[in-house]
């Protein structure tokens, strides 16, 4: 399944990233996004795959001290979503992310999916209506709570929670959409639902997600990037890197050698 | 296994045995002393006031709440002391909230993280010990002398506004800091601004352990004596400040701030100065008042913070 003529929608450059005690967590990476793909990180924990994630959305900005150098270009349009002069809450705009572990609100679940479009000043209840219909659709979610849209959110199960985050992240239509290790707080099945529903997604969107699983890795995935140390190992073809990784470090890794 | 070995299992099973009843002698022993101390603090406090209860609970009727001080012990009441500290604490409560609950968001949320924060915070925490007599000086100075406030409700409610300011400062951030770092990013990464997070999240979830912390404030506040004597409230007052209300527009009135007035700890003290032991009865009951009082506020806390809870679980 090699897909060398899908488009780019966004790609790291020379991206390096310090952390306000100084340490460097990212070195030099330089990497891709392809449009309407999924792309995995993998990598054993503290590789800085989950920085390089929260790179992507300017999560990092919350915390004073922390610094970025190199570029992560988005196109269409060229724009350097790193840049000084750049708001990070118009990277959030356009960026979207799912958590580790299911974080919704104490408000309702229709609150919860509606949120984004309430920060968007979006006042008209018929287009919330709708579209929080259509992102609780687009989680696979809708049938199991739309009669109890009222109820509070930490009545779902776990498996439903992760849902309705992705509902939510769903609702504002981003561009890319972020997944951090976003079945490890799930039960198997929970965790197929999920991974079924990132396939559904990647039609309407780019995903870049982090993943401690192999095997989920090489399910979900389109490509696949290998890192250590705050480096980039290996990016690819995730059928290549699975079947043959060109480095040493990647085998061992993905055939549970080291790691 | 021979029975030699299995004599030496036994023995030292024994010896296991014997040290484990050694050590749990540790745990009887610090039972009892938590409870004795537990004890000695709940007891003099419960014998207090049912000794207050006891010497005061003739004057416990309506009237006692309906009536002026007067100079005959057994018509004297209440009520100029009731009204003048509900309005007292009525002028505390609206400054001390709005400006407490904004500082503490302020120092919480959009305060740079440096040596001059850290300042303020111990700065704020040390208030919360500081002596409220000397708020009562404070106050004489600037409220009364500077800002020409007399020696009013609006004096008395802005000065125990002042001394209860840290309490909310300090409950407020803590509240906030109670809020998982999970639900703002979440907040944060749909495109929120920190006003967004901070009005639609932050105050909705810190809001039981805000109220208690202010709940909390305004009973220390009630009970105090120190600074509105400063201030000059220890006076025999036989009228009512005018009403806050009128049913002619605009139905508003803010006279009352400037009237003169006493409050019940001081009326309490008031009785408890003279000489005759027919006002240290009605000294009683007001002290049993101000205490019922105070249990009510803290409870009204707790169930508030119960219920708020509630429905929230991170």
């Amino acid at each position: 399944m090699m897909n060398a003529s899908t488009a780019i929608k966004a790609e790291a450059r020379n991206l390096d990233f310090f952390y306000s005690n100084g340490m460097r967590a990212l070195k030099g990476i330089n990497m891709p996004l392809h449009e309407n793909k999924i792309t995995a990180l993998i990598g054993p924990s503290g590789c800085g795959k989950s920085t390089f994630l929260r790179c992507f959305n300017r999560m990092h900005d919350l915390y004073p001290g922390n610094k970025y150098q190199g570029q992560i270009v988005m196109h269409p349009d060229n724009t350097n979503i790193l840049e000084h002069g750049v708001d990070p809450i118009e990277v959030r705009m356009r960026i979207s992310m799912v958590f580790q572990k299911p974080n919704p609100f104490p408000k309702t679940i229709y609150e919860n999916v509606a949120y984004g479009l309430r920060v968007r000043d979006e006042k008209n209840k018929r287009t919330i209506d709708d579209k929080v219909e259509e992102a609780l659709k687009g989680a696979a979610l809708w049938n199991e709570v739309k009669d109890r849209l009222q109820d509070l959110a930490f009545n779902l199960s776990g498996g439903q929670q992760q849902r309705l985050c992705i509902a939510r992240a769903l609702a504002t239509d981003p561009e890319i959409m972020l997944f951090d290790e976003p079945t490890s707080a799930l039960d198997p099945i929970a965790t197929a639902n999920i991974e079924e529903l990132m396939s559904e997604l990647k039609e309407k969107l780019t995903i870049l997600v982090v993943t401690h699983n192999m095997q989920q890795a090489a399910r979900v995935s389109d490509y696949t990037a290998y890192m250590y140390l705050g480096e980039l190992m290996e990016y690819g073809d995730t059928n290549q890197i699975f079947t043959r990784p060109t480095r040493k470090e990647t085998e061992d890794y993905i055939t549970g050698k080291f790691g | 296994m021979t029975t030699e070995m299995k004599a030496s299992v036994l023995k030292n099973l024994d010896a296991v045995r014997a040290m484990i009843r050694r050590h749990k002698r540790n745990d009887i022993l610090f039972a009892a002393i938590g409870l004795i101390a537990l004890m000695l603090g709940l007891l003099t406090l419960l014998t207090l006031f049912v000794d207050l209860v006891m010497d005061g609970y003739p004057r416990f009727n309506l009237k006692f709440f309906s009536d002026f001080p007067s100079r005959r012990a057994g018509e004297a009441g209440l009520l100029s002391a009731w009204v003048g500290s509900a309005l007292v604490m009525l002028v505390t409560f609206l400054t001390a909230v709005p400006v407490g609950v904004a500082a503490g968001l302020y120092l919480e949320e959009y305060a740079p993280k440096n040596w001059f924060s850290d300042l303020i915070e111990i700065n704020v925490s040390n208030l919360a010990g500081v002596p409220s007599i000397i708020y009562g000086l404070l106050a004489l100075g600037l409220f009364v002398y500077g800002f020409g406030f007399g020696q009013s409700i609006l004096t008395a409610g802005l000065t125990l506004g002042l001394l209860i300011l840290p309490i909310v400062i300090v409950s407020t951030r803590e509240a906030i800091r109670g809020i998982p770092v999970a639900i703002r990013e979440a907040a944060y990464a749909v495109g929120a601004t920190k006003w967004q997070v901070v009005s639609d999240h932050v105050v909705k979830y810190s809001q039981g352990g805000i109220l208690t912390g202010v709940i909390i404030g305004m009973s220390r506040a009630i009970g105090e004596t120190a600074p509105i004597i400063t201030i000059g409230a220890l006076t025999f007052i036989a009228f009512l400040p005018p009403s806050p209300v009128s049913d002619i527009a605009p139905y508003l009135n803010f006279e009352w701030l400037h009237s003169s007035f006493t409050v019940l700890p001081i009326q309490m003290f008031n009785w408890l100065s003279r000489p005759d032991h027919a006002f240290h009865i009605n000294a009683a009951a007001a002290g049993a008042i101000i205490i019922v009082l105070t249990l009510l506020m803290n409870g009204t806390a707790i169930y508030l913070r119960y219920k708020i809870r509630k429905n929230i679980k991170w």
